[in-house]
């Protein structure tokens, strides 16, 4: 490194910004150190930088700072952190500074938190299923190791619950191997970090997690570091160490606004609501940093959970989550008032990689027939339901009352489940055809004629398996 | 060669000094990494260049190079099967040069220079020769011959050509002499990627590209030729329909462009295409294949240049008489870069900050489809897919809308069909084509009824979306028989023959002569069961007929070579219904 100069010329601070004149040398992207009055550090990045001025983003922000006594300091490299496996087991703040009491990891390997794109030649498809114990996604959206699956929810919806039971059941069938998890929160609450760690903690995985902090009370901007923070270490784990890592990034939404926040304080033109043109390519920047790599035997499974802002599916965070990450589980707020849990909606949560991670030789051979079906006609129950609802129940026909079971019981006992049960993948399976022999064989078109003979039960059996449950 | 210095950086946009004589759109190299940019303005003594590659770290003073040549492709044998990056880097040798991460200032021949291919020439030595004729011959894949020609713009007097043998792309291979300096030919050259390449004039399209997608190629088709989009929200299955299109369709050449998607999904047809054998000629797909795949992490600027790289590509083929489709996915994300670079040059933005030329730009670049005659007088032909991904599923945005001046063909994905898992969700009432005439006779020459059978379909889907605004409120029960019936009939049409299950072995690709058997077989139901609800027939007893509830699985249990089964299964049906008849004349 060579000799740093210390710049005291601030110009203007501007929310997160702050802007140096006569400076010399100043590389994009670099990192700046910024030193007030009572000499604390504070971190920062270079965003523009021309002839003799830079504009540098403030991580920890700028309340407090004046264009007086200030310090600035051009590091000369860009953001790194010190990654090793040591690492598990231990809570950072949102830039990757221990919190917990203990000191650093000591180690010299230095990762940049911006990571490098990976060559789409060298990644491995990812096929290995996870069982996650929970019917609605094993059996109708089935995460696949390496898939970056969200979860879609609204204010109020247990969408933490069921990330903290993905955390604590997730595992590959016939495999002992078993998930690292790397938590990372970027502006939530401390109960609700509270409550991830102690159910980690509970179920003895905290032992092998890390677990970044970035709570509401921290600086914005700091939230724009955490989620890379927490996926260079897992990229390290992944691909040096050959670990199975979990990334569950929470709440994205947060980390969208922040970005807007910066993006209006540099007065750059903005796009839809305000956030600005390249919040696509930056949310890519994280979510791709999911997958395998040939060769390798690690792997990253991210599941990013956002608020969507009043349950809407086309803000622009939701939107252009769904068009980067493969598929996503959407919560439901009318399966919620219902007090169904999980209350994963039927019809609008995908996976995009479950067709090559199930079946014959994964799951069961009938396992993809079973889901479309599934998905049909629980399409069909909402068509009904709307028509219901005008009509009333009584004047439907015969079969449309039979389908109105059918929701009801996919629902109740399908959908349904505690969030301490742990289901495998044959119990949900068998579980869909009970659901199915609800319904007249000729109604299921989806599935194969075989499958029809060798899973669908007689009327007599669905109840006497119903009950049994009950 | 010229030499500057970098001013200023603001994200990929770099401003520089002192590079006066720097023409538009030629590459620049910018700092010690020698990172490749494209010169995109011309300020005074300013020059704005768009860098393809991250550029951290990179300062004001560093040096800036140029030797004022416009960014290009290099076009030769060995493009087939390669897979490259935005700006034509090969992904398969950045991978052996540097592991699993593109680093930065990477620089590879696009092309094998050391493979030594089999050439075979087509003409003698003294000829003469005019631009676009063909000089010889090079196997480049098992289904690909590659033809080499006489560059654009150049006649004059083929002094020499190398004798059958062969040659690498470095290898000097003829000499054409038109007074001025001899002009020395090699099996590759340079094409600059934004300016067309040359036909001799343009056609009316009037093939079909079959695709063997039944709603596209009976309802939507889409000509040799021809442009199309889909435009479609998350999840609505754009990616799976042009996954199909690049499987299936007749075209010669793929040439597919991951422009901005995801990074498991280009993997995907990496791993697959090997793998999938085309019926037609048993060869692997990947052997009629181009990939350029720039995914939504890797930079930016590079995602704006990736559709020039892959429409380029599409046009040295399309020179040697072939018939190329260039599937695009997604060109939102095209736009979206170009609005992304707009807004860091501080352009004025129209609607939805999206730079005004937005439009001028898709039309420039749907003008690159086209059946034509090309330079050697053989025709050749270039159709353009292009995905469109509007946020929130909503195609009043503007991409959506520009787009659909320019193409032809509008396939609308539709999210309550994706929703319920109907794939293709491609709507049968949002979507339109206006090649129907111009193919009209391809299709004539196989059933000359085609156009009737086609209309008579749709005419009963179109009277279902109308029935169901009235089934929404009173219910199905309470129609009229006759309508009951059309509502049968139109699900029938929906399940039996517009959604195609795309992993299914039989049903992934269905035949043109499939389709017209199927479609008949749905027509014989609706006209001798309209006959049967007239003499007091319910759709119940006729649902409930066994060779009724057959029809759903005609389409992927009747193989496509065995089509005389669809046949038999008629005459079966007319069985059926004929004895439903008798039975309740008696009754």
């Amino acid at each position: 490194m060579t000799a740093e100069i210390e710049y005291t010329t601030l110009s203007g601070i501007s929310g997160p910004l702050i802007f140096v004149e006569g400076v010399k040398g100043v590389g994009y992207g670099e990192i700046v150190e910024i030193r007030d009055k009572s000499a604390e550090v504070r971190i920062g990045q270079t965003l523009e930088v021309d002839e003799d001025r830079a504009i540098v983003q403030v991580f920890e922000g700028t309340s407090g700072l004046s264009v007086k006594d200030v310090r600035v300091t051009f590091v000369g490299r860009s953001l790194e952190i010190p990654v090793h496996r040591d690492m598990l087991g231990r809570v950072f703040d949102g830039l990757g500074r221990p919190i917990d009491g203990a000191p650093q990891v000591i180690t010299d390997n230095l990762m940049n938190v911006n990571g490098l794109p990976v060559n789409p030649w060298s990644r491995e498809y990812p096929r290995d299923f996870i069982q996650t114990g929970i019917s609605a996604i094993d059996g109708m959206n089935t995460l696949i190791r390496g898939q970056k699956l969200p979860i879609f929810s609204g204010s109020g919806m247990p969408h933490n619950l069921i990330a903290a039971q993905i955390a604590r059941q997730a595992r590959i069938l016939n495999a002992e191997e078993e998930f690292t998890v790397i938590f990372a929160a970027m502006g939530v609450k401390f109960d609700m970090a509270r409550f991830f760690i102690d159910s980690l903690e509970e179920s003895g995985v905290l032992t092998h997690s890390a677990i970044f902090l970035s709570l509401a009370d921290a600086p914005s901007i700091e939230r724009l570091i955490t989620p890379r923070v927490a996926l260079t270490l897992a990229e390290h784990l992944a691909f040096e160490e050959g670990m199975h890592v979990l990334v569950i990034m929470t709440d994205m939404t947060n980390y969208c606004e922040s970005l807007r926040e910066l993006s209006s304080s540099r007065g750059e033109i903005p796009s839809r609501k305000g956030y600005p043109g390249y919040l696509y390519s930056d949310l890519a920047a994280i979510y791709e940093r999911a997958g395998r790599l040939k060769g390798i035997n690690g792997s990253i499974t991210q599941v990013p959970i956002l608020t969507m802002p009043s349950d809407d599916i086309s803000h622009p965070v939701p939107d252009l989550t769904g068009y980067i990450t493969e598929g996503q589980i959407v919560l439901e707020r009318e399966l919620f008032n219902k007090g169904i849990y999980p209350p994963i909606a039927g019809l609008p949560s995908l996976s995009r990689l479950m067709k090559d991670g199930i079946g014959e030789g994964r799951t069961r051979s009938d396992h993809a027939q079973n889901a479309a079906q599934l998905f049909a006609s629980y399409a069909k129950v909402k068509r009904i339901r709307a028509l219901a609802a005008i009509v009333g129940e009584e004047e439907l026909s015969e079969l449309d009352k039979i389908y109105l079971r059918f929701g009801t019981a996919f629902e109740e006992r399908f959908l349904r489940q505690g969030d301490e049960e742990n289901r495998s993948i044959i119990e949900t399976l068998d579980l869909g055809w009970q659901m199915l022999s609800l319904l007249p064989k000729e109604e299921l078109y989806r599935v194969r004629m075989e499958d029809i003979q060798r899973y669908y039960m007689p009327q007599q059996e669905v109840q006497e398996a119903a009950s049994c449950r009950l | 060669m010229l030499t500057g210095r970098v001013v200023s950086v603001n994200g990929p946009i770099v401003k520089a000094a002192g590079l006066r004589g720097i023409g538009m759109f030629d590459i620049a190299e910018v700092g010690r990494d020698r990172l490749i940019g494209e010169v995109i303005r011309l300020v005074g003594e300013i020059t704005v260049i768009q860098v393809y590659e991250d550029n951290t770290g990179l300062r004001p003073g560093d040096e800036v190079t140029s030797s004022c040549r416009p960014l290009s492709v290099l076009l030769g044998p060995g493009l087939i099967a390669n897979i490259y990056d935005g700006i034509q880097r090969p992904l398969v040798g950045i991978s052996e040069a540097c592991g699993h991460y593109i680093k930065k200032g990477i620089k590879l021949s696009p092309l094998d220079t050391e493979k030594k291919w089999e050439f075979t020439p087509l003409i003698e030595a003294g000829a003469e020769v005019n631009e676009g004729d063909i000089l010889g011959e090079i196997p480049e894949s098992p289904l690909v011959m590659h033809k080499v020609l006489v560059p654009p713009g150049l006649s004059g007097r083929l002094t020499s050509i190398g004798a059958a043998g062969r040659y690498t792309i470095e290898d000097d291979l003829y000499t054409i002499e038109n007074g001025a300096a001899p002009y020395q030919g090699k099996l590759a050259a340079y094409w600059p990627v934004r300016k067309p390449r040359p036909s001799r004039s343009k056609k009316k399209p009037f093939i079909p590209l079959m695709t063997g997608q039944r709603v596209i190629d009976t309802f939507f088709p889409i000509a040799r030729g021809g442009t199309a989009t889909i435009p479609g929200g998350f999840g609505t299955g754009k990616t799976m329909t042009q996954h199909a299109l690049a499987k299936w369709c007749n075209a010669d050449i793929i040439v597919y462009i991951g422009c901005g998607e995801r990074g498991n999904e280009m993997t995907d047809v990496l791993t697959e295409f090997p793998k999938l054998i085309d019926e037609r000629n048993g060869r692997p797909l990947i052997e009629r294949t181009v990939m350029i795949a720039n995914t939504s992490n890797m930079p930016v600027p590079a995602r704006e240049v990736s559709i020039y790289t892959g429409v380029t590509i599409a046009e040295y083929y399309r020179d040697m008489g072939y018939s190329v489709a260039v599937m695009a996915d997604s060109t939102s994300r095209w736009a979206e870069a170009l609005r992304e670079l707009a807004s860091r040059l501080g352009d004025m933005p129209a609607e939805e900050g999206f730079p005004p030329y937005l439009a001028t730009r898709l039309a420039e670049f749907y003008e690159r489809a086209g059946l034509v005659e090309t330079l050697s007088g053989v025709d050749g032909d270039i159709s353009i897919i292009g995905a469109v991904s509007p946020p929130g599923g909503d195609f009043s945005e503007p991409v959506t809308q520009h787009t659909s001046r320019f193409v032809r063909c509008f396939w609308a994905l539709d999210k309550i069909l994706a929703d319920a898992r109907h794939y293709p969700s491609i709507s049968w009432i949002d979507s339109y084509t206006e090649y129907l005439h111009d193919i009209e006779g391809w299709w004539k020459d196989l059933d000359a009824d085609w156009l009737t059978i086609r209309a008579q379909v749709m005419a009963i889907l179109l009277e279902d979306n109308r029935l169901q605004q009235v089934v929404k409120l009173v219910g199905s029960d309470a129609m009229p028989p006759a309508q009951q019936f059309t509502l049968f009939v139109a699900d029938m049409i929906k399940n039996a023959f517009l959604q195609q299950n795309s992993f299914d072995p039989v049903d992934k690709y269905c035949p043109p002569e499939k389709q017209l058997k199927l479609l008949k077989a749905i027509l014989d139901l609706h006209t001798t069961g309209e006959d049967l609800v007239r003499c007091g027939a319910t759709v119940k007893e006729i649902s409930a007929l066994e060779v009724v509830s057959e029809m759903v699985r005609l389409k992927s249990e009747v193989p496509n070579n065995e089509l005389e089964r669809i046949d038999d299964y008629r005459k079966r049906l007319a069985a059926g219904l004929a004895s439903l008849k008798e039975k309740i004349q008696k009754g």
